[in-house]
């Protein structure tokens, strides 16, 4: 096994396929995880004839549905950015995974700056949203474009910063540093190793923050003010319809996998899980990976549908009054406790 | 010597603030929007979010209801107004009656009047819990919908279960109540009564509405953002509410503590224990705390009028063709949405020559241009909705 993950074009071709088929896939996965779970919390039953057994296919038959329907585009919409708009998005998010590592081996590219790099990527789908929303000629979808720039820069800056505290810790930015960082044995009692992930090594704050953040980023509950249905009737997606609409659907959930698996990296130790051999790692790797993003995921999608939302400027000062002055402290903290331990 | 030459000097010489000139932008809320509950519209002038101005348009969803009452007759008009306010609809129909009642000086059998005043509590019931569910939607929080729909479902039942009607029961007769159960020839002869087992089912889907009270306490009330969203937004203070003839829960979230089910007499609420529930500052917390405490109320109200429900007649002796004395008569009561009521102008035939409807919700809306100047756009939508109106209320 492990020597066919050494051929450079076995892996490259395992690469491309990931991003490109798996990520949509699992986007699916979590669209039916959220119709079923805010169902049942609701006392709802939820999708239950498409398919057959539980209404699995219910988020491939909304694919096909939306595939069929009309691509409409709004008379004074300024048609090249409206069109280009949705791939933004979906380009920026799935950019995300070039640096994501599923097990040692299976990660596209191991950047020396991968953490800045998945950063970066990610703030440039807020780019598409306000394209979106300015190319729309509608001020709703104006106004919710202006909101999610708005909210780009007040949570970048909380998001970064959370991320400080680890890469202090694990003197590196490359993903798969930061995760080696954390098999690293933290202290020994007797024969026994033990090794923690960052979350449990201090950076509880920072988890938190950078948790609060990344729902900020993805536009959900409770910061979904870009889309708002019930003030802005969708926001920057009014006019979208068809496969554009659904562009941006698969983006948001694509989103909610990369924040996760960015988070489940950085803080729960990413594809290594105490206990499991390391050469086990190149085949359950992959699996550990996605338990801990589906517990983040379940998270997510749990909050959505228990909070209402927040105003835009009581988002801001959460932003600039709690956020980042917490954030900062953490930083420092970090920093004084690895100078001094 | 240039122009911006010369501009520097005059800068030099004199401060000048320059701003980013910023006009206004006319949004159009509604006739078609999320939150509008049908088709009202507000033109709103705003600048970035905030509000500077907005003038409500109505009409929209005008039917004609006073012009349609001139040609019909009274039990006819019982089905037309109880489309005023679908949400609550047998509430509507009760003062009518009772107005036609006064003109003809007739007096429904007491069995009647608690069998209406069940009713009416149930309809309140199911308007706040309707309110209660959907304030929270508005405010962007999915869930409580599901679960006080739920207990809603209950109390539609039951008025189901009496009437056969959950939304637009027509089940008051000028005298009384009668059930349109048993159509044809049967309506003439049969005088059906509350179904069998109704006491009991009524007591049971009381204690859950109770309970999907308290969960909203909980999931709502107790929830840090919400409070955020709410408290301290949209104050109506008390000497503004009554200069604009707010009524209903809006007015006694103020801390008006008003209700005609205390002043008047148009069903035996003296003869009952309940609270009257008020908020202090009249924001929108308030307005939603005071409808959660009324069902509460009405809750009470429902146990202890089923478990001393009379026996007796239904219908007091009226002619079978209804004939209304020459006169006048304004009754009102206190619907779940404010006051109600019905101006009847008799000039002794079968229909009334002219009916003034007065409606809680085109009165509570008119507060709104006022009120939401100044207020940001997600704000708007908290108000909105907390005023718990419906269009057709407001345009009949």
């Amino acid at each position: 096994m492990s020597a066919l993950l050494e051929n450079f074009w076995v892996l490259l071709a395992l690469k491309v396929l990931i991003i490109a088929a798996v990520i949509p896939g699992v986007a699916l996965v979590f669209i039916f995880a959220e119709l079923k779970i805010s169902a049942h919390m609701q006392s709802r039953i939820g999708p239950y004839f498409a398919g057959g057994r539980w209404g699995w296919a219910q988020p491939l038959a909304d694919g096909i549905k939306f595939m069929q329907k009309e691509d409409l585009v709004p008379e004074d919409a300024d048609r090249p950015v409206f069109k280009a708009a949705p791939m933004v998005v979906l380009m920026g998010t799935l950019a995300v995974f070039v640096i994501v590592p599923f097990s040692p081996k299976l990660i596209v590219r191991d950047l020396d700056i991968g953490v800045f790099y998945a950063l970066a990527a990610g703030s440039v789908t807020t780019i598409g949203v306000l394209m979106a929303g300015w190319s729309s000629a509608n001020k709703y979808s104006l106004m919710g474009g202006l909101r999610a720039a708005a909210q780009l820069i007040a949570y970048e800056l909380p998001l970064v910063l959370a991320v400080v505290g680890v890469v202090i810790q694990a003197g590196t930015m490359s993903m798969n540093g930061i995760v080696v960082a954390q098999i690293e044995p933290v202290f020994h009692i007797g024969e026994v190793a033990v090794r923690l992930p960052f979350l449990l090594q201090g950076q509880v704050i920072g988890f938190a923050i950078f948790m609060i953040a990344a729902l900020a980023e993805l536009n959900r509950t409770p910061f979904d003010m870009p889309i708002a249905e019930s003030e802005l009737v969708m926001g920057y997606l009014t006019e979208y319809s068809g496969i554009r609409f659904t562009m941006f659907f698969l983006a948001e959930y694509a989103g909610m996998f990369s924040m996760s698996a960015i988070a489940a990296t950085l803080f729960l130790g990413g594809y290594y899980l105490p206990g499991v051999p390391e050469g086990a790692l190149d085949v359950l790797g992959p699996l550990i990976l996605m338990a801990k993003v589906s517990l983040l995921v379940f998270i997510i999608i749990w909050l959505r549908w228990t909070f209402p939302r927040l105003r835009e400027d009581q988002l801001q000062s959460l932003a600039w009054r709690w956020l980042i002055p917490l954030a900062l402290a953490n930083i420092a903290g970090t920093a004084v406790a690895k100078v001094v331990l | 010597m240039n122009d911006q030459h010369l501009l520097a000097m005059h800068h030099s010489e004199v401060q000048v603030s320059v701003e980013l000139e910023t006009p206004d932008v006319t949004l159009n809320l509604g006739p078609q929007h999320p939150s509008t509950h049908g088709v009202l519209r507000l033109v709103a002038k705003v600048d970035g979010e905030v509000i500077n101005e907005v003038e409500p348009v109505i009409g929209y969803m005008h039917r004609g209801y006073e012009k349609l009452a001139e040609v019909r007759t009274y039990p006819q008009i019982v089905a037309l107004v109880s489309r005023i306010d679908w949400v609550s609809g047998y509430a509507s129909e009760v003062p009518l009656m009772v107005a036609v009642e006064r003109l003809m000086d007739v007096v429904p059998p007491d069995r009647a009047q608690y069998i209406r005043l069940v009713l009416t509590e149930m309809a309140r019931i199911s308007s706040h819990l309707v309110f209660l569910s959907s304030y929270p939607l508005e405010l962007g929080a999915p869930t409580p919908l599901m679960h006080a729909l739920r207990e809603r479902e209950r109390v539609l039942d039951l008025i189901e279960m009496v009437t056969g009607g959950r939304f637009h029961p027509n089940f008051n007769r000028v005298g009384g109540v009668k059930p349109a159960a048993g159509a044809g020839s049967n309506q003439k002869k049969v005088v059906q009564d509350l179904p069998e087992g109704f006491v009991g089912q009524t007591l049971a889907a009381i204690q859950d509405v109770v309970g999907v009270c308290d969960d909203m306490e909980d999931l709502v009330l107790g929830n840090e953002i919400f409070l955020e969203r709410t408290k301290g937004v949209g104050i109506i203070p008390a000497d503004k509410a009554l200069a604009y003839g707010v009524s209903g829960p809006n007015l006694r979230a103020s801390g008006v503590r008003f209700d005609i089910r205390k002043t008047d007499d148009y069903l035996p609420y003296d003869r009952f224990d309940f609270d009257i529930p008020a908020g202090e500052s009249g924001d929108c917390f308030d307005r939603y705390w005071v409808r959660l405490q009324e069902i509460r109320e009405a809750s009470k109200i429902i146990r202890q009028a089923v478990e001393t429900m009379p026996s007796g007649d239904l219908l007091a002796k009226v002619p079978r063709i209804i004939k209304v004395p020459k006169g006048e008569v304004y009754v009102r009561a206190e619907n779940p949405k404010g006051e109600m009521g019905y101006h009847v102008v008799s000039e002794g035939g079968r229909g009334p020559y002219r009916l003034k409807i007065r409606s809680a919700s085109f009165s509570n809306l008119s507060v709104l241009p006022w009120l939401l100047k100044g207020q940001l756009v997600p704000d708007v939508i908290a108000i909105l909705g907390s005023l718990d109106f419906v269009l057709g209320d407001v345009d009949r």
